[in-house]
């Protein structure tokens, strides 16, 4: 690899600092799973390493019922994956967190560097736009939200700023009646990269029967992970019916842009977007009547 | 150049210093400066497993770990599997069971499986293979493997340290 420096900063001032004074040059490390291949193959260009696994806010993990889920930057997939409280409460998490990669993967890679690494194939970004999680950002001029689907730009691009680093993920506590599912289509049984993923999440009325609100993703059909707004918005208020969740199906399958590459075919991930979101709504409704969000 | 940094940290249960730039994995550090080979450099890029250890309790690739992360932490090599009385049920089952042709994989095998027997001492057959799915063997087809550490978790052999 060609050199570069390292610090290990113990708070998010002292991070933020560095990265400002670094800009283009340096880079937060966090599991480093997708960082420092991207440095050993020349494909990223970084002269100083932040390491932010020291700062206590991006370790953090906690689920309460009335605060919903905070997901530290830092926290390694096994963390979210072994935790009972997060596995009851955001099974739909769950579906995500535990395929990325194997298990010397996970005993690394954090949810925030799935994010931040940007790929429009991330299994983490559809689930947790399906579960309206938003990305605590701190920098030179404070900390601001950002709703995950505004997240990232293009292929490895995000909205951050100079100096800026994501500190933790925030997901609201699940609603009543509500249920989500993550799922991808890939040509083995695990360890790979999602062909297409989809998330989706609902919120059912009392009585298991209408859809009150939905929220549909998409990873790998386009630049970015992909929030279908309107294949959820025309759930709601409908009565579950399997023409009704096809019809979503449909419409995520005309919002997907995919290209392709030595993954798939533009067309199969066309058609695998509907099929996977069909799948994925089914299985978040019954997660929902199950009462199981 | 970058700076050498000054790194303490625990290896096989013994306190260990060393040197080493940042740019340097774990995995360099291991082999290259502390003379410790058994881990081995397969892809270098996280999907092989050859060079599997365990940083505190994880299994992780350490060629996925920069050698200054492990810092005031703690790291297990295959060379810490065996013990003064001989070697670990998983290595005495992957010799019974021809569980390895070339051996290039197979430290990272005997590592992964002990952590996957350390925290679940009677995996199912799908458990075994799904933990090793991280573990590439260009060699034996696994099935032997999968095997092996089947046995071994049926004699109790996660016990020993
Ligand atoms: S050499 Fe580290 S995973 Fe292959
Ligand atoms: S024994 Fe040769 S790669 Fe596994």
């Amino acid at each position: 690899m060609s050199p570069f420096d390292y610090a290990a900063p113990r708070s998010i001032a002292e991070a933020a600092a560095l990265l400002q004074q670094a800009g283009d040059d340096g880079r937060v490390l966090a599991g480093g799973t997708d960082l420092i291949v991207q440095v050993r193959e020349n494909r990223r260009r970084v002269k100083l390493f932040i390491d932010v696994k020291n700062i206590p806010e991006l370790n953090e993990l906690s689920c309460s019922a009335r605060k919903g889920l905070v997901i530290g930057a830092a926290v390694p997939c096994y963390r979210i994956t072994s935790d009972s409280k997060v596995a009851q409460a955001y099974p739909g998490l769950l579906d995500a967190a535990g395929i990325i990669g194997g298990v010397q993967i996970q005993g690394r890679a954090s949810i925030g560097g799935n994010l931040c690494n940007a790929s429009p194939a991330a299994d983490s970004i559809p689930a947790l736009i399906a579960l309206e999680a938003a990305c605590v950002i701190a920098g030179p001029q404070g900390s601001r939200e950002v709703p995950v689907e505004q997240f990232c730009t293009g292929p490895g691009k995000t909205v951050l700023g100079r100096g800026e680093m994501v500190v933790a993920l925030r997901l609201p506590p699940p609603k009543k009646g509500s249920g989500a599912h993550y799922l991808r289509f890939i040509p083995r049984n695990e360890m790979d990269i999602a062909v297409v993923g989809a998330g989706a999440s609902v919120v059912l009325d009392k009585a298991g029967k209408t859809i009150v609100s939905a929220r549909i993703a998409l990873g790998a059909v386009a630049p970015t992970p992909l929030y279908v707004a309107e294949a959820g918005a025309a759930l709601a208020g409908r009565e579950v019916s399997e023409a009704a969740v096809l019809q979503a199906a449909e419409s995520a399958r005309a919002a997907a842009r995919p290209i392709t590459d030595m993954r798939g075919s533009a067309a199969q991930r066309k058609h695998l977007s509907a099929v996977l979101v069909r799948r994925a709504l089914e299985k978040a409704i019954e997660r929902a009547r199950n009462g199981r969000a | 150049m970058s700076k050498k940094i000054h790194v303490h940290t625990r290896i096989n249960g013994e306190e260990v210093e060393f040197l080493c730039e940042p740019r340097q994995s774990l995995l360099e550090v291991l082999r290259d400066e502390l003379g410790l080979t058994g881990a081995k450099e397969g892809c270098n890029n996280g999907n092989c497993g050859a060079c599997n250890v365990v940083l505190d309790d994880r299994l992780v690739n350490s060629c996925l770990v920069l050698a200054v992360e492990v810092e005031g932490h703690e790291v297990t090599t295959v060379e810490g599997v065996a013990s003064s009385k001989g070697l670990h049920p998983i290595q005495q089952k992957f010799l019974e069971h021809a569980a390895l042709q070339c051996g290039v994989c197979t430290p990272g095998f005997i590592v992964a499986a002990k952590a996957l027997l350390d925290r679940n001492p009677k995996p199912t057959e799908h458990q075994v293979r799904h933990w090793l799915a991280g573990n590439l063997c260009r060699c034996t087809g696994y099935d032997k493997i999968v095997r092996a550490v089947l046995d071994a978790s049926a004699c109790g052999s996660p016990g020993q340290k």
